[in-house]
């Protein structure tokens, strides 16, 4: 389904959803945009820069609550809940490299073996309304991991901005679902305008790079310390890049204790932490920045292309290359260890 | 000869007693630079200085445990080194300080402002003795050095290092304003205008860590209280109240250490207003104890000695 929205019905159509669903969405505080709850009022920013965080705690809240604990009664068992998500989502106004980042988790949490009901009640209980872009940042590599400015996978309804609204493309059931909104007009010739641009920002990505080589290099790298501590040398092993990554998803549980109630939280983790890997014994395979630096460009480049068809851990959207305090960039990491010669 | 010459001359002159020696060299982009970690001469060609070298480079100090590096350093860096010596976490014989006379930084976030599009968008830059011309997105636009300098270099009273063991550059004499507006400005608030402001502020804070790990004087890192596992002092939740919680923490653990650097809210990704917290927490310290961290050797912070009675807290007059 093909059809137009001007830039004021879709801050509509965002207004509306909040009555049904929990609308996420590019709001502007304090000179940042970040992805947040969205409600009527607010300023939506789509447009003047990418989101520094991501849109994947619609997916994958950074805290939720998998269960909660009651002790009435000390001496009775205590009553345990559980608190499998509820409602709707709809995430507006992303990215296509944000929309397609969650996809990196759907063989991790949903196996024959294990299934994560919360992430997969989340995922399909929410809409991805995204925004294909005009023009590349700097930091943006989502055409070299097999994705584009443009690209669909992921979304439920592409739009591309023409004039003063967007051309709107259903991508899925759900997708058409909200188009049929009597906010969406007819699309008239306007797609073909969408087209031309889709192509020009693809244009201005510039040539991919290659990363087909990326998986066994990186791990013929695997025991070399000296060329994980030259690469590592600047990272201050804080962990901003993994909270702001759409396609990061390692977590920690931890108990919330309050007395006679406790609450069972899951909430994100990252693998620049010592406490990521940090053993019950005290041993700590991962002792220093160079370790964990080495996991989280091999987990992405090269550990997960393995196990999972070749695909890329990463939508190549940058964040974490902008957002690094001290401008680590895994691009560049994984091109040195391409590039490598003894 | 530039300052730049006479910094790469130095350099060279001292790398072969040294493991490196970090200085900054452009980043992702024209607008942003990165640390830069000299070895050999060859990558001395990459070096730069100037008003986007912003990363306080001392904070990779105490990670080199044992062995003899050199440091480039601006006038506030200088102080991050007299702290980290003052509290034994780095060697004076094992670091070589480069110190720069620093005409300022700027603040990525008043550009990022001032530009008719997003930096993330920028093309090129050219750094001028007054301005920055930057083209972003196809526009170009000028901006005045003045307009986009760092708060910390508005109230700057070291621009030149004050612990070197070369200086480069022609000192300043400076003349650094009384206080800064936007603290003024937020200190006139009432309390509850300030929790609602941080209320607000902190439901942005994703616990990256970013602010701690950047700060030089944090030096706990892996063993962190806000991260420990056992026992668990602080939830994992990230709540406002639980998030300002955690910057309670790294204030009162700055207490009298803080030298004022800013790299912990340069290095915020949601650009929270971290600063507000720690200069308010210096003043305190300069009130009561009558110290600045970081500008005198042999100072030691407050909270690291005991004395069975302060001089300036009258403990027993009520
Ligand atoms: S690794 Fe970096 S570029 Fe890749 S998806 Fe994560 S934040 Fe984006
Ligand atoms: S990487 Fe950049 S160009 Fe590609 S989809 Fe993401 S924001 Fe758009
Ligand atoms: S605070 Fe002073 S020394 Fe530091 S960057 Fe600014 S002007 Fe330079
Ligand atoms: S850097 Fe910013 S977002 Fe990260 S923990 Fe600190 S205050 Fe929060
Ligand atoms: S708390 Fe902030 S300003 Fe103070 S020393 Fe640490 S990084 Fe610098």
């Amino acid at each position: 389904m093909e059809r137009f929205i001007t830039k004021e019905n879709l801050i509509r159509l965002a207004e509306e959803l909040t009555a049904t669903c929990r609308v996420l969405a590019p709001v502007a505080s304090c000179g940042t945009v970040t992805f947040r709850r969205f409600l009527p009022g607010m300023v939506l920013d789509m447009h003047s820069r990418m989101a520094a965080v991501s849109p994947k705690a619609a997916t994958f809240p950074q805290t939720e609550t998998l269960l909660t604990v009651k002790r009435e009664i000390p001496e009775k068992k205590p009553e345990i809940t559980e608190t499998l998500p509820e409602g709707k989502n709809v995430v507006i106004g992303c990215r296509p490299c944000g929309a397609r980042g969650k996809l990196i988790f759907n063989p991790v949490y949903e196996t024959d073996k294990t299934k994560d009901p919360y992430y997969i009640t989340r995922r399909d209980n929410t809409v991805f309304i995204s925004l294909a872009c005009d023009r590349p940042e700097t930091t943006c590599f989502c055409h070299s991991v097999g994705s584009g400015p443009a690209d669909a996978e992921g979304s439920d309804v592409l739009l591309t901005l023409v004039g003063e609204g967007y051309v709107a493309r259903s991508v899925t059931p759900a997708g058409e679902e909200v188009m049929k909104s009597s906010l969406f007009a007819d699309a008239g010739d306007k797609g073909k305008e969408a087209d031309a641009k889709n192509v020009r920002a693809r244009e201005l990505m510039g040539e991919a790079h290659d990363y087909a080589s990326a998986p066994a290099q990186l791990l013929a790298r695997f025991d070399d310390m000296d060329f994980w501590q030259a690469q590592s040398a600047k990272c201050i092993s804080c962990g901003a890049c993994t909270y702001m990554c759409p396609t990061c998803y390692c977590f920690n549980i931890t108990d919330d204790d309050l007395g006679l109630e406790s609450r069972r939280i899951r909430s994100w983790d990252n693998c620049m932490s010592h406490t990521f890997t940090l053993e019950g014994s005290g041993h700590n395979p991962r002792p220093t920045k160079a370790h964990r630096l080495k996991n989280r460009v091999g987990h992405k480049f090269s550990y997960y292309p393995d196990l999972h068809k070749g695909v890329i851990a990463c939508c190549g959207c940058g964040r974490c290359i902008k957002q690094c305090p001290a401008g680590v960039d895994i691009r560049q990491i994984v091109k040195a260890a391409q590039e490598y010669s003894e | 000869m530039s300052q730049l010459d006479d910094l790469k001359n130095a350099i060279k002159s001292h790398l072969g007693e040294l493991e490196c020696v970090i200085g900054w060299e452009q980043g992702y982009d024209p607008l942003h630079a990165t640390p830069l970690f000299i070895r050999t001469e060859a990558d001395l060609d990459r070096l730069i200085i100037g008003p986007l070298a912003v990363h306080n480079l001392a904070t990779y100090l105490p990670g080199f445990k044992g062995k003899k590096i050199g440091v480039v350093v601006k006038g506030c860096d200088s102080k991050s080194v007299i702290q980290l010596l003052n509290e034994n976490l780095i060697n004076r014989e094992n670091v070589v300080v480069f110190g720069l006379c620093c005409d300022g930084v700027v603040s990525q976030r008043k550009i990022r402002a001032a530009l008719p599009a997003d930096p993330g968008f920028v093309e090129s830059v050219e750094v001028g003795a007054q301005d920055l011309k930057i083209s972003v997105a196809g526009q170009s636009a000028t901006l005045k050095l003045s307009d986009v300098l760092a708060d910390k270099c508005l109230v700057c009273a070291t621009p030149d290092a004050i612990i070197s063991d070369v200086l480069i550059g022609a000192a300043h004499t400076p003349a650094p304003a009384a206080s800064l507006a936007c603290q003024d400005e937020f200190e006139a608030k009432s309390d509850a205008e300030k929790l609602a402001f941080w209320q607000e502020t902190m439901s942005r804070c994703i616990r990256c860590y970013a602010c701690r790990n950047a700060c030089p004087m944090c030096v706990c890192r892996d063993y962190c209280i806000a991260t420990s596992r056992d026992p668990l002092w602080i939830s994992q939740d990230n709540s406002p109240a639980e998030n300002m919680m955690f910057q309670m923490v790294h204030v009162s653990h700055l207490a009298g250490r803080c030298t004022e650097c800013g790299e912990c809210e340069r290095a915020c990704p949601v650009d929270i207003p971290l600063m507000l917290l720690r200069r308010w927490m210096n003043k305190q310290v300069k009130d009561v104890f009558e110290l600045q961290a970081g500008t005198a050797l042999e100072q030691t912070p407050p909270l690291l000695t005991f004395k069975v009675e302060e001089e300036r807290i009258n403990e027993r007059g009520w």
